[in-house]
């Protein structure tokens, strides 16, 4: 099956998650080892997932951690948990 | 005490029993994906922080009925979520509302940024925030349902069916919306990014 270069980019996703028929992978490869743009697109899509991957890319703000204990801190003091049930669960 | 980590459900009974210190340390393991999710619906750090804090207050008063089916962390993300989309809900009219619903996933194409060749950013490119920020932008751009599933996906790193169970859509949905928000995150950065020539220098 020959893929047009639309097809590729639909299945390029796919293809970065590793989640495709082995015949759509087999046409797939062979159409990225000719079309230098659908490689590039590739090459591309890929790298920025990984760079978005990367923990640095959304820390947590400074501070966070520290505020979210300090207001748990000072609202547990007031009270105990209880059984009502989480109403949107 | 003979030593040994408690256990998640030995905590939570402890922390229902009166050990409300105890609770500190379930949440801290969550803090990150928490926060990421509220962040990946309202897109501002402030308010995705205020949503955590409430969250994690909502989680304590209501731990006598978590009853261990799930993990922690995604019960508490859950509730996160909720409240998130709640706080957005009411930030945001009736008609852009309806407008975002109405975006969602028709059979339009998505066309990423044509290129001919790419040079590979590395990940040590990743100290220099002005690159953290162009990043944080493009996802920013993104309208909120595909910005959840990008989020969840690839930086939180869950698995199709995690992100399809957080998000209450189908697997399939969850790849339709992925393979969106990639293209659509190609098509905003790698023009940008390829100008640059990004490399793994501090500043």
């Amino acid at each position: 099956m020959a893929l047009d270069c639309k097809h590729v980019w639909r299945e390029i996703s796919n293809y970065i998650d590793g989640d495709l028929d082995p015949s759509v992978l087999a046409s797939m490869e062979k159409h990225l080892a000719h079309c230098r743009h659908c490689a590039a697109i590739l090459d591309s899509t890929r790298n920025i997932v990984y760079l978005i991957a990367d923990e640095r890319t959304f820390a947590l703000p400074s501070g966070f951690s520290e505020r979210l204990h300090a207001r748990l801190e000072s609202e547990l003091e007031n009270s105990g948990p209880d059984n009502g049930v989480y109403s949107s669960w | 005490m003979d030593g040994q980590p408690l256990t998640e459900a030995e905590m939570i009974s402890r922390i229902v029993a009166g050990e409300r210190e105890l609770f500190h340390a379930l949440i801290k393991s969550c803090e990150r994906a928490v926060f990421l999710t509220a962040y990946s619906v309202l897109k501002s750090e402030a308010d995705a922080e205020e949503v955590v804090q409430e969250a994690a207050l909502k989680a304590y008063k209501a731990l006598g009925s978590f009853r261990g089916e799930a993990k922690f962390s995604t019960w508490l993300v859950k509730i996160t979520l909720n409240e998130a989309r709640m706080r957005l809900r009411r930030s945001r009219s009736e008609s852009e509302i309806s407008l975002q619903e109405f975006t969602d996933d028709g059979d339009s194409d998505y066309t990423p940024a044509v290129l001919t060749d790419w040079r590979e950013i590395p990940s040590e490119a990743l100290d220099r925030k002005e690159l953290r920020e162009v990043l944080q932008r493009a996802l920013d751009e993104l309208p909120e349902m595909y910005r959840e599933v990008l989020i969840s996906r690839d930086v939180r790193e869950m698995n199709i069916q995690e992100t399809a169970h957080l998000l209450g859509i189908s697997e399939g949905m969850v790849k339709t919306r992925l393979f969106r928000a990639r293209l659509m995150m190609q098509k905003m950065l790698a023009p940008e990014l390829r100008m640059q020539g990004w490399k793994g220098t501090k500043g």
